[in-house]
């Protein structure tokens, strides 16, 4: 009986065993092939929009392209109105805080602090027209700009300083007769450029991404699937998915690759347990800023500085500015290995009024929350963004300067150079106290790397992150890797225990040797 | 060193399946430390993806191994060999510490009935009643431990790998000090090699004077295995 028990305990652990070497990952291998067969598909027009009397006539302003866009499409102006696209906000719940507004009206940045005050300019990258001042009507739909996402001729464009309004040079009837679903140049003409310039902000999204090569990003390469933006940001009723915690807080909307890729992409089983804690950018994104750099460090402290009464640029070799008299001083970095930190989709923002509790610390302009302990969280990579920004001591506030004006006298910090006065006038717009102190603070932004995807070839290796030296996750410290982490206890202990037994044996094996000569040596004196 | 007896008799002590486990398992043994301390970060040498893949087979092959030898033991009965005794241990330790170095005999004969002397007994049942368990149930752990989000099977649900890990680490440390002694204690046969020699063919080479009477009562047992080795051997 006892054999039997046994022989069948055997078996079934063989049987086991086997299962479990010969079962496949979960993934199905042919999965990337369907994708690859799905999404370049290409949709053709439901219509050719040349055809539409409305849009031959003679556009006098942009209004009036808007208006002929809605006499047709007579919806679609109410749920372009309800975006954040439009509004430069979204309605969000945060922890400690309850249901707040954030966006572009109440944040504040590291790079070009804020956009209050600075309309006429910043607006040069907002779906609408006129927002000359904080008067602009956001209810007024003639004001939507329907072609700067919608022309598909790339020659529509924005107008420098215009308050939104394009160049006038551009022909608003061929434009709005060629209008389809948005396309890379679209959408990148105002995200790649975020910051006041190509790659300032994001550092995954640059002018590169127009027609990026295949090492450049695997999904978007013109000569593979090429994905435009919206095949994965997935839009419904003006509602474009996916966000960029600069701004927004809550885990909703978002884009992931696993809406296409599934959660267990692998097929080995290892890596699939992976996708667990760790996000699957952190591997398949092992450098960012491929084709040009980004800014890395912005200190606002230094700016100001005039030669002869005049501000001036100093540039490095590759062209990015290194000195601006206007905003401070920067450094920039290319091929950069992103900083890595744990992420549960929820995020807490400096907003406009805050006030600063430590200063010691560099202020987190946005807190991505998470930590290893949390189950929603994943290991994400980040840039981060550090900078040295006004601030006031007394009321212990950032200070949201005017930087922008048409002419000197004004207080803009981009005409007159005078910190007080850009800090008072910046200040009473957004209708905050300003003591007359300014100093300069620490800060850092996070900035969640999504893009520049590389090949599974080029991804992240084991052993990047499993190392004692120089691991990628050598900044999270609040979990056990194998590979990194070892505890000095049980290495002390295990040594001591090598080193006590190698000494027993040298010691024991020494004297049996002595013992021995001395022995034979008695035994020829018998 | 060596005694100066006339008579020197084979005694066949190790069966061919006790040997071949053991080889095996002495393989797997320096195989998984190899690897395991690869993990661990100390050395790299098939880089970290290669060397946890091949743990994880040594490891199953390992527990496959120990599986045959809990059988074998159960059915050949060997098992009881690893009872603890105390007769004869104050001897055993004595020769160790000092008979060894005059050169006096081992105060304890190896038969077929009684191949471990006392402190091998109290060594070898530690490994397996201790070390190899707490390496095979951690390393089982390690293996198929689960974030708790992931947790189809509730038990294996776990915070954190460290304490796993941490076991898992200081039985290797313990597995290896032990190889070192088991390494150095091979030579302390009759000659500096007959222990390995024994390993190796099964057979043991006894002094003859000695060995007589112990001999005598088993003759009976080991020529019936002696036939059944051979018979199965042709």
């Amino acid at each position: 009986m006892k054999k039997i028990v046994l022989i069948l305990l055997v078996l079934g652990i063989a049987a086991a065993w086997t299962i479990n070497f010969l079962t496949p990952g979960l993934s199905d291998q042919s999965a990337l092939t369907r994708l690859k067969e799905k999404y370049p598909e290409k949709q053709t027009a439901s219509a050719d929009h040349s055809k539409f009397t409305v849009l031959q006539k003679n556009f006098s302003s942009p209004m009036e392209a808007t208006e002929a866009c809605i006499s047709c499409h007579n919806k679609r102006h109410i749920e372009v109105m309800q975006s954040n696209h439009w509004n430069w906000e979204r309605e969000e719940y945060i922890e400690g805080r309850g249901i707040v507004y954030v966006g572009k009206k109440n944040a504040i940045n590291n790079y070009c602090i804020g956009i209050e005050g600075n309309e006429q300019s910043c607006a040069k990258c907002h779906i609408g027209y006129a927002m000359t001042s904080k008067m602009f009507s956001f209810t007024d739909p003639q004001n939507i700009d329907c072609l700067v996402c919608h022309d598909n001729t790339e020659t529509y464009a924005k107008g420098n300083e215009l308050a939104g309004l394009p160049d006038p040079k551009v022909d608003l009837n061929y434009i709005s007769q060629n209008v389809g679903k948005p396309k890379r140049s679209n959408c990148g003409v105002c995200h790649f450029f975020g910051g006041g310039g190509n790659n300032v902000k994001h550092g995954d999204l640059e002018s590169a991404m127009f027609e990026p090569a295949k090492d450049i990003d695997v999904h978007m390469a013109a000569e593979d699937v090429d994905l435009q933006c919206v095949d994965c940001h997935k839009t419904a009723d003006h509602n474009i998915s996916g966000k960029m915690y600069s701004l927004s807080s809550m885990n909703q909307n978002r884009t992931t690759c696993e809406q296409c890729h599934t959660q267990n992409p692998h097929e080995e089983n290892i890596l699939n347990e992976h996708t667990v804690k760790v996000a699957c950018q952190t591997c398949h994104i092992p450098v960012y800023a491929k084709v040009n750099a980004t800014k890395t460090d912005w200190d606002w402290s230094t700016a100001g500085r005039l030669k002869n009464g005049a501000p001036y640029e100093e540039d490095d070799a590759e062209g990015n500015h290194t000195y601006l008299s206007i905003k401070g001083s920067f450094k920039w970095g290319k091929n950069l290995r992103p900083e890595y930190i744990w992420f549960n989709g929820t995020a807490d923002h400096y907003l406009l009024g805050d006030v600063i509790a430590d200063t010691t610390f560099p202020l987190k302009i946005n807190t991505l929350n998470g930590s290893y302990k949390d189950l929603n969280s994943k290991i994400i990579p980040v840039k981060i963004h550090r900078a040295i920004q006004p601030f006031d001591p007394i009321n212990k506030i950032l200070i949201q300067p005017k930087l922008f004006a048409d002419k000197k006298g004004e207080g803009a910090f981009w005409k007159d150079f005078d910190w007080s006065r850009a800090a008072e006038a910046g200040m009473k717009e957004v209708n905050l106290p300003f003591s007359g102190k300014i100093s300069f603070l620490k800060t850092e932004m996070y900035w969640p790397v999504n893009h520049m995807v590389s090949s599974k070839e080029l991804s992240v290796t084991c052993t990047e992150c499993h190392t004692r030296e120089n691991s990628r996750l050598a900044g999270l410290k609040d979990f056990y890797m194998p590979g990194r982490d070892y505890s000095s206890v049980v290495e002390i202990i295990g040594v001591s225990i090598i080193i006590f037994t190698i000494a027993g044996v040298f010691m024991h094996g020494t004297i049996r040797v002595v013992s021995s000569k001395r022995k034979k040596k008695e035994d020829k004196n018998v | 060193m060596f005694n100066n007896s006339k008579q020197i008799n084979q005694v066949y002590i190790y069966k061919s399946f006790e040997r071949f486990w053991h080889w095996i398992q002495a393989i797997l043994i320096f195989f998984l430390a190899f690897t395991g301390f690869e993990i661990h970060g100390s050395i790299s040498f098939f880089g970290y993806q290669n060397a946890a893949a091949y743990h994880n087979i040594a490891a199953y092959s390992f527990i496959t191994l120990i599986i045959f030898a809990i059988f074998w033991h159960f059915t050949t009965g060997e098992w009881k060999q690893y009872l603890p005794t105390l007769k004869n241990i104050r001897a055993q330790i004595d020769f160790y510490l000092a008979g060894i170095f005059r050169n006096a005999p081992h105060p304890t004969k190896r038969t077929v009935l009684s191949k471990l002397n006392p402190l091998q007994r109290l060594v070898y049942l530690g490994l397996k009643l201790l070390v190899i368990p707490i390496m095979v149930a951690s390393g089982l752990l390690y293996m198929f431990y689960r974030y708790p989000q992931r947790g189809n099977i509730k038990v294996l649900n776990i915070e954190s790998i460290e304490p796993i890990a941490l076991l898992h680490t200081l039985g290797a440390f313990f597995l290896i000090a032990f190889i070192i002694a088991h390494l150095y204690l091979i030579t302390t046969g009759r000659t500096l090699t007959s222990n390995l020699k024994a390993m190796i063919t099964g057979y043991e080479e006894v002094n003859g004077e000695q060995v007589q009477v112990q001999v005598q009562v088993q003759v009976q047992d080991q020529v019936q295995v002696q036939d059944q080795e051979r018979r199965t051997d042709n």
